[in-house]
Parts: C-alpha cells; structure tokens; sequence
C-alpha cells in the first residue's frame, strides 16, 4: 500500500473526536446526546487502528473491538433508560431533567 | 519582726474569707472584716515595738517570702522590707484603716452588698501594705496596681448609678496614665542600674548615676508622674472630686488617709533619686504649691460637702509634695500621718451627716446642725481645727508649721512658695469655715428642718432583724450609736495630741518622729529658732483672719440659697439627689443663674472642660472614623477573600450536566496547554 | 499523500459535522452512517481489513440501526439552535484541537511515511484469544451485564397496561 501519514490519522481522529465533544455541548436532546457520544468513541477507536497501523501490529484492532463491545452495551442501555423516561411522561431534554423538575 | 508578713496577711485573709462565704447575717460580714483589720493592726504593733526595741543594722531588716521570678539580671523576690519609713505608714494604714473599718460596720447596715463591701476594703488594705512594704519596684508596683483596682471596685460601688461608674472609670483612667509612667521609670531603672531592689537602686544610682545626669533626671520625672496620677495632683487631679460617688468610708479611707498619699510615699522612698535630679525636685515643690492652691480656691465655692473636702484633700497632698520637694522628708511624712487623723475624722463625719438628711450633700441645704448633732458638731470641729492648724488641735498645727519653716528657708525659689503656702493657709481656713458655718451654725437650713426631730423608739430600729437603712438615716437627731461614735472619738483625740509626736522644739516639744524616720530619711535641717516663732505667728495669724472671712462667705452663699429658694418656691432639700451621684446634679434647677465667677473656681478651674476637648473629644472623633474597624477588617482578609471566592466559585456548581461536560472539556485544554507550553 | 485516505476522511469530517448540526434525528443517524463507512474505507486504507469490516457489521450495523429503532419509536426531534449556542463549544473545541494539532506536528523530523502492511483477521482472532484472552472474556461479561440491564429497564411490569409508545405520545 501507498505511505500515509499517521499524524493525519490522527489528526483525523482529533478532529472527528472534537466534533462529537462539541454535539454533546450543543444538543439539548438525550438521544442526541448519546449520538455525540458514540462519536467520540468511534473516533477514539480509530487512533487506536492508527496507532496499530504503525507499528504493523495487531493490537490496535484488538482494542478497537473491545471498545465496539463497550459501545454495544452502552448504547443498549442507554436506550432503554431513553424508552423508560420517555414512557413515564419525562420530556428528553438534559437540562430539565438535570435541575430534577418534578413530574 | 520576722511576723511582718502577718500585716498584710491578715486582711487578705479577711478578703478571701469574705468573698468564698455566701450569705453572712447581719453585720458579720462587717465584723469580719475589722477584725481582719484589727489583727494586723496588732501584728504592726508589734513588729513596730520589736524594730524600736532592737533596731536592725543599716535601719532596715528584709523578710524574702519567696523568689517571684527571675529573668536576665532581674530576680525580684516576694519580699517586705521593714524600715521607719514603711512602720509609720503600716501603723498609719492598719489603724485608721481599722477605726474605718468599725465605723462603716453600722454606717453600711442595710447596703446590698454588704459584705462585698467589706472584702474590697480589705483587699484594699492588703494591697496598699504591700504597696508599702515592698522591698522591690516591681512588688512595689503590684500594690500600686491593686489600691488602683479597689479605687475603681469601691467608688463605683453602687454600681447602679451609671455615674457612679462613670465616677469610677474616670479615676481609673486617669491614674492609669500616671501608672503607666511609672511603669516606664521602672523599666528605666532597670534597664540603667540592672536591679529593681529599692535598696539597690539607691545605692547603685548614688554610684553610677551623676547629680543631674539625664537618666536621673528622666527616671525621677516618670516616678514623679505616677506619683502625680495617684495623689491627684496637678495634672492628674480631676479624678478625685468626681470620686466622691462612693461611700463615705471610702472617701475617708483611699481618698484622704492612705491611696493619694501612696504617691507621696513613692517619692520618699525614692528620695535618693530625685536628689539626683534636681530640676525634678523642683517640678514636685512646684507640682505641690500649685495643686495646693488650685485646690484650695476650688474648695471655696463648692457645694457638695464631700466636693469641698475631697479638694481640700488634694490641697494638703499638695502641701505634701511642697515638702517633699524642699527637702523636708520627714515632715512630709508627718503631715501625712496628720492629714490621715483629721481628714478621715471630716469624712466619717460628713457620712453621718449626709445619712442623717436623707442623702443631702448641699451644704447650703444645711444648717442649725449644732444643736441637733452635738456630737459630730464637735468632732467636725476639731477635725476642722486640726485642717486649718490652730493650736488646740495639736496635730495639724506641729505638722503644717514644720512644713513652712522649711518651705521659708530652701532658697530664692523658697519665698515665692512660701508666699503660695500662705495664701493656701488662708484659703483652707476660708473654705473650712464656710463649711462649718454653712453646715453646722443656726439658720433656715430646709434639710435640717425637714428633716424629723423625733423619733417614737430612738433604738428600736437598731434592734429589728430587717433594718432597711441604718437607724439614723433622716434622722438628724438619733443618738450616734457606740460602734459609729467610738471611732470618731478615737480620731478626734489623735487629732488633738497627735501633734505631740513632733511638737516644735521651741514650745517644749520633742521631735520624735523626726527622730524615727531620721533612720531611713535624710534628715532635714532644724531651722533657728527665731524665724521659726516668726513664721508660726504669722501662718497662724492667716489662719484665724480666715474665720471671718469664711462666714462672710458662708452667709452670703446663704443668703443666695434663700433668695433663691424664695423666688422658686420650691424646696430644694426635698429634692435631694440620690445617695451616690456626684454633685453636679445637686446644683439642679435652683441655680442656674450662678456667676460665672464662681463657677470657673467650682468645676475645678475648668481642668475637666479642657482634657475633654484636648483628649476625649479627638479620640472620639477617631474611633468615629473607625467605626467599621479597618485594622479588624485587614486581619479578616483572609476569610473575607475566602467567603467571596466561595461565592463566586459557587456559581460553577449549575447541576447542569452539559455545564460539566464543557468543564471536563475546559479542564483537558488547559491541561493541554500546560503541557505544551511547559 | 494517499488521495482516497484524505478523500474518505474528508467525507467523515463532512457528514459528522452534518450530524450534529442537523434538526432531525434520522436524518442526523443516517449522516452518522455515512461517516461511518467513510471511516471505514480510511480503515482499509490503514491496513484493518478485519476492524473495517466489523466496523460497517457491528457499529453501522447494530448500534445505529438500535437507534433508528429507537428513534422511530420515539420520534425525537430538537428545535434549532441558536446561533449563540454555538459560540463557546465550538471556541473550545477549536482550542483542543489546535493544541492537538500542535502537538502532533512537533515531531522531530517531520511527518512520517512508511510501509502499510495489512493485517490478516487471523493475527486479529490470535491476538484475542492469546494475549488479549482476559479482556476478551470481560467484554463478554459486559455485554452480558448490558443485556441483562437493557432487558430489564424495558420490560414491562405484570400488572402495567400501558403501551409505551402510547403513554409516551400522551
């Protein structure tokens, strides 16, 4: 394969990592929220694989995995504590339920 | 000898027995402290008999009771020192402080804080005899500080009375200042000789100290200042009219006999170092002839019976510190002792009188008390003799006439004080009598008249379980019972013989107390004989031309009274103040028109108005501009910072979770940032 | 330079900033998606075959599709944002990413150019089943804790009636 640079690499990751930091500043919405959140870990991932990449080794896509099966869980019960709040009537929105409103 | 540490033992005993028992009945707690008293009156009795007996060598024999302290070069010990000097003094203070004593047993009868009473004077005593028996500054200054303390603790007795505390915050004060400058000469002292042992200090100063040096000079001049606080001399003086407020065994007892006169002795027994400074020695004579006719010309236009007697105390200590300052050691001291006769005798007596009129202190209330209380009208007689030295009344003649001749013969400087001791002569004859006229010869006094002249059961009051008042109160004409009229008596025979103990050589007397204090004074010369006779005439002399003059002044300020009772209508009698509050008020309504004249000599020749506008009212000003404390809030700045960046850090705390989020991300830029810079 | 390495990043950056820009939330899942394939695309270009793969498989493939589930159940939708909103994240992010930039150009030497040499899966699965073993049984354990969590947060009570979608619209 052609040379790549890994800085731009993980440059990339940065960037994309910054971009799910700010979501999460931005948005309002819990489900949102956890959007941006997958984001970052993503991005977060794909400094490993860069990280691996370079030194040729397997151990970057070992960890990638490992955070796929995190993700997976989290987002499971993420989403089913969304559905809960959602079924007793909660509105989605962080700022609300952070200043604990009563029902 | 060796038991003169009962002397002050004794009342310090009677203080802390008076103070732990709760509850005492009736007068015991009075009985106890007389006792008390009484017991070391014995005990100074007897040390005195072993010191004449046996004199010790050097004239002085030094009990150490235990090491108080050591630090660097000074260790002074508990320690007191028993010379001619100090015998005379305890005698002086033990017995006329036990005759007091018995005395305010019945005067105080009734009083809440009865026994407080009685502790406190025998703290008083205890503390005013190691004042004299002190054998080292520092101890010395311990009792200083202690009659001080019980000055404050006794006028305000009544402390009821904010005036009465006013009274008593002011004395305090304004010794404080003469305290401190007491203080600082006995720092000197120490810093310059590298002792605080009296006996050292003289001969340390003798040796390394020469006649005139500035030390000298400085050490005397502070040592004078104390003195000046608590004799109410010039400057320091305008505590001691307003001390009045408290009771009159009090006045009789700190503020005649003994407390002013501890500055008095302060510079006896530092007499080797104002020797050394002769300048000094001359400010005291001068201190002296000035505060003896201040006080004198006040004297003359008060009303307050105690007023007139508490300036004329501070005139005689002037006489004092005239003596002192002229080299006349001895007769200082003798006058001292006289004064104490007389000078308690008025004020026992005024106390008796003031009590029989329902609490009335004007004397131009009063009136037509000869006849009503006979006795007291012959005791205060001979009190009054004794203060203007006329020759029945031995003692206040030999004492005063000693002064004089001295004063006459020290030099140039000596005529012109000579010329103010006689004009103080005639003053206290003309206050004196005005006194007695106005009090005690017959005229349309409304307080003696409105008072009752009987009584249904003279003593059956004495005898009930809860007498309110003693038996006497508003009763002019009640017999004065044993306990009361033993003391006074016993006062008014020391008045009359007392002046044997240093009667003029040239009518037949021996100087006996010359002779005794002779041992630990430097002796004063004997003058000749011829001026001396001279100058008795002629002081007496001013002093009878005194008597006319005093009832002219008693008759007129009479006349005004009635006049102006007249235009009023009112009675001013009825309207007597209350027991405790100083005179100021006694003027009240009915004389408002009084010339200024005489008011200038009444408050004191305005000494008051000017330390209020000189000191009170700057400071005042500043504690105004202070009022919320700048030096507190600069100590509070540490916390003050705290609270507010609490404050402002609490802020943060939104609970909001994007809030945290942004700091979580704002924590990894700085970190960042920390890291690539650093 | 490898030009479909910086194409495919270029269209991640792209579509994720779309992400979270966008008001509707399947349309915001469905540029997420695209991101995704795009990362996986510079994944292959890196030489993971295998994670690229199981990137589209797993992450495109369940987890996004576990929230267009959600979504659609549930119907999110966010008003726009105000302009002023935007400011201070993005000023803050700008920063962290310029001191991330800064710091991955100090390099000494400049950026670096070497060999990719591709990965096999096999390497991968020895990897995990060797050296890796433990981690791979806790992330078993976790998967497991999270299906027993979402199992039990979402299941509905004996006696509840309600629908949830229902009760949620209500």
């Amino acid at each position: 394969m052609t040379p790549v640079s890994f800085e731009y690499g993980l440059a990339l990751a940065a960037i994309l990592f910054v971009l799910g930091l700010v979501g999460i500043l931005v948005r309002r919405n819990l489900v949102f929220m956890l959007l941006c959140t997958e984001i970052m870990l993503n991005a977060a991932g794909f400094a490993f694989i860069v990280a691996g990449a370079r030194w040729a080794q397997s151990d970057g896509q070992v960890m990638f995995i490992f955070l796929l099966a995190m993700a997976g869980a989290e987002v499971a019960v993420g989403l089913a504590l969304i559905l809960l709040l959602f079924s007793r009537g909660r509105p989605l929105d962080v700022d609300s339920l952070s200043s604990g409103e009563d029902r | 000898m060796s038991l003169i540490w009962l002397v002050p033992a004794f009342p310090f005993a009677g203080f802390l027995f008076l103070v732990f028992s709760r509850g005492l009945s009736g007068r015991r707690a009075g009985v106890v402290g007389s006792v008390a008293v009484g017991l070391s009156f014995a005990a100074a009795v007897a040390v005195f008999a072993a010191f004449s007996s046996a004199p010790p060598a050097g004239g002085s024999y030094t009990l150490v009771l235990w090491r108080w302290f050591s630090s660097g070069a000074l260790a002074p010990n508990v320690a007191l020192s028993v010379d001619a000097l100090s015998l005379v003094m305890i005698l002086v203070v033990t017995g006329v402080g036990f005759l007091i004593h018995l005395f305010s047993i019945e005067h105080m009868v009734g009083e809440e804080g009865y026994a407080r009473f009685f502790a406190y004077m025998n703290l008083f005593v205890g503390s005013m005899l190691i004042l004299v028996l002190a054998d080292n500054l520092v101890l010395l200054y311990l009792g200083w500080e202690g009659v001080g303390l019980c000055s404050y603790l006794l006028i305000g007795f009544w402390y009821r009375e904010s005036a009465n505390g006013r009274a008593a915050r002011k004395a305090f004060i304004v010794t404080r200042v003469g305290d401190v400058s007491l203080l600082v000469g006995i720092f000197l002292i120490a810093l310059s000789l590298g002792s605080v042992d009296i006996q050292e200090v003289a001969r340390r100063a003798a040796v390394s100290w020469p006649a005139g040096s500035t030390t000298a000079i400085l050490a005397a001049a502070l040592i004078l200042g104390g003195a000046v606080g608590k004799s109410a001399q010039l400057p320091l003086q305008t505590w001691l009219p307003d001390a009045m407020a408290g009771p009159s065994p009090v006045s009789a007892l700190i503020h005649a006999a003994t407390m002013v006169t501890a500055g008095v002795y302060l510079v006896a027994r530092s007499h080797v170092i104002f020797s050394l400074a002769p300048p000094v020695l001359l400010a005291v004579a001068v201190i002296g002839a000035a505060t003896l006719f201040v006080a004198g010309a006040s004297a003359v236009a008060q009303t307050d019976i105690k007023r007139v007697l508490a300036y004329s105390t501070m005139s005689q200590i002037g006489y004092m510190f005239l003596a002192l300052g002229v080299g006349a050691w001895t007769g200082a001291i003798f006058h001292l002792v006289t004064h104490a006769f007389f000078k308690s005798l008025l004020f026992l007596a005024a106390g008796v009188i003031i009590n029989a009129l329902s609490d009335e202190h004007d004397i131009r209330a009063m009136g037509g008390l000869a006849k009503k209380m006979p006795f007291i009208f012959w005791v205060f007689l001979i009190g009054a003799f004794g203060l203007t030295a006329l020759p029945p009344v031995t003692s206040g003649f030999a004492s005063k006439d000693a002064i004089v001749a001295r004063v006459w013969e020290s030099g140039d400087p000596g005529h012109i004080l000579w010329l103010v001791a006689m004009a103080g002569v005639f003053l206290t004859s003309l206050y004196t009598f005005r006194l007695l006229f106005l009090v005690f010869a017959e005229r349309k006094g409304t307080a003696t008249q409105a008072a009752p002249t009987t009584q249904p059961a003279p003593h059956a009051s004495e005898h009930e379980a809860h007498v309110e008042r003693s038996g006497r109160h508003g009763d002019p004409s009640a017999p004065v019972g044993g306990i009361m009229g033993a003391p006074l008596a016993i006062l008014a025979t020391l008045c009359v013989v007392g002046g044997f103990l240093d009667f003029p050589r040239m009518l037949g007397g021996a100087p006996v107390i010359t002779r005794f204090l002779g041992t630990a004074l430097p002796p004063s010369v004997e003058s000749a004989g011829s001026t001396n006779t001279v100058l008795a005439l002629l002081s007496l002399a001013v002093s009878l031309a005194g008597i006319p003059f005093g009832w002219l002044l008693a008759r007129w300020a009479a006349r005004r009274a009635a006049r102006q009772t007249a235009r009023r209508g009112e009675v001013v009698a009825g309207a007597g103040p209350a027991a405790a509050s100083p005179s100021a008020g006694a003027d009240g309504a009915a004389h408002r028109a009084e010339p200024r004249f005489a008011s200038f000599f009444k408050r004191g020749w305005l000494f008051d108005s000017a330390y209020e506008y000189l000191f009170q009212r700057p400071f005042e000003w500043l504690c105004r501009i202070n009022k919320r404390d700048i030096v507190n809030r600069a100590s509070e700045a540490l916390g003050s910072l705290n609270l507010f960046a609490s404050l402002v850090l609490r802020r943060s705390q939104t609970g909001k979770i994007r809030h945290y989020v942004a700091g979580l991300a704002l924590g990894a830029a700085i970190i960042l940032a920390v890291a690539v810079i650093l | 330079m490898n030009t479909p390495f910086v194409v495919a990043g270029v269209i991640a950056i792209a579509a994720t900033l779309m992400v979270i820009m966008q008001r509707n939330a399947v349309h915001a899942l469905l540029y997420l998606i695209v991101s995704l394939f795009a990362l996986a695309v510079t994944m292959l270009f890196l030489g993971a075959a295998f994670v690229a793969a199981l990137e589209i498989i797993v992450y495109a493939g369940a987890i996004m599709v576990l929230f267009i589930f959600v979504v659609m159940m549930i119907g999110a939708d966010s008003p726009a944002l105000r302009p002023r909103s935007w400011i201070l994240p993005s000023l803050l992010g700008a920063v962290l990413l310029g001191e991330v930039v800064y710091v991955l150009l100090q390099r000494p030497g400049g950026l670096s150019f070497s060999k990719i040499i591709a990965i096999q899966p096999k390497e991968v699965g020895m990897a995990l089943l060797g050296p890796y073993v433990l981690g791979t049984e806790i992330a078993a354990f976790l998967l497991l804790a999270g299906l027993v969590g979402a199992y039990h947060l979402a299941r509905r009570r004996a006696d509840d009636n309600t629908n949830v979608i229902e009760e949620g619209r209500r």
